[in-house]
């Protein structure tokens, strides 16, 4: 899992029916001073994150389909929480 | 899950068994602020999209099962939704680098 920062929202009326319409958020990940920036990605929500939130976002389609109960969802990344703090040694 | 904008459609006569009937969209992946990111690509498309649509799009095993009946075909990107609204703030103003020591956010 990673963390990201919520940077803006996707809405979508046609779509796949494993979306269900929930809203995709866009998604920056979080790096290291002196990093290059990841490349941005699209996350389901699943958890009303909203804009300028840091949420911790699962990447791979497997664990996607265990949070959203559905053996067959055409999901990858998932929103599965929303973070209050970070400590880094 | 990625940004994509339909530039055209590919037509094929000889494909894989199995993945007859199924429309094939050429597309060019965007990032949050549509600039092309990559090269053209081909993607199987399940939502109807037009030429010009900003759409969503899947890769790896989950553009397979986004397919209308599920099977596995050697698909490994698929249209899954039609972006109606895109509203993406300015990267600017948060902050994304993680520092040494406690990062509050809430």
């Amino acid at each position: 899992m990673i963390l990201g920062k919520v940077l803006g929202t996707v809405v979508t009326t046609i779509s796949h029916p494993h979306f269900k319409n929930r809203r995709l958020l866009v998604i920056q990940p979080l790096g290291l001073p002196g990093e290059a920036p990841g490349d941005d990605f699209l996350a389901l929500d699943s958890t009303h994150a909203g804009i300028g939130d840091t949420v911790l976002v699962n990447r791979e389609g497997g664990g996607a389909r265990l949070v959203l109960q559905n053996p067959d969802a055409c999901v990858i990344s998932l929103i599965v929480g929303i973070v209050d703090s970070v400590h880094l040694d | 899950m990625l940004l994509g904008r339909v530039h055209g459609t590919a037509v094929c006569t000889l494909k894989y068994p199995g993945t007859e009937g199924l429309k094939l969209l050429v597309v060019q992946p965007l990032n949050k602020n549509l600039e092309p990111v990559g090269s053209l690509q081909v993607a199987a498309d399940v939502v109807q999209a037009g030429p010009g649509d900003l759409c969503v799009m899947v890769r790896s095993r989950e553009a397979a099962l986004a397919m209308p009946e599920i099977t596995f075909v050697p698909i490994d990107l698929a249209l899954v939704g039609i972006v109606d609204e895109l509203e993406v703030r300015n990267a600017a103003g948060f902050d994304l680098l993680l520092k040494p020591g406690w990062n509050q956010f809430a």
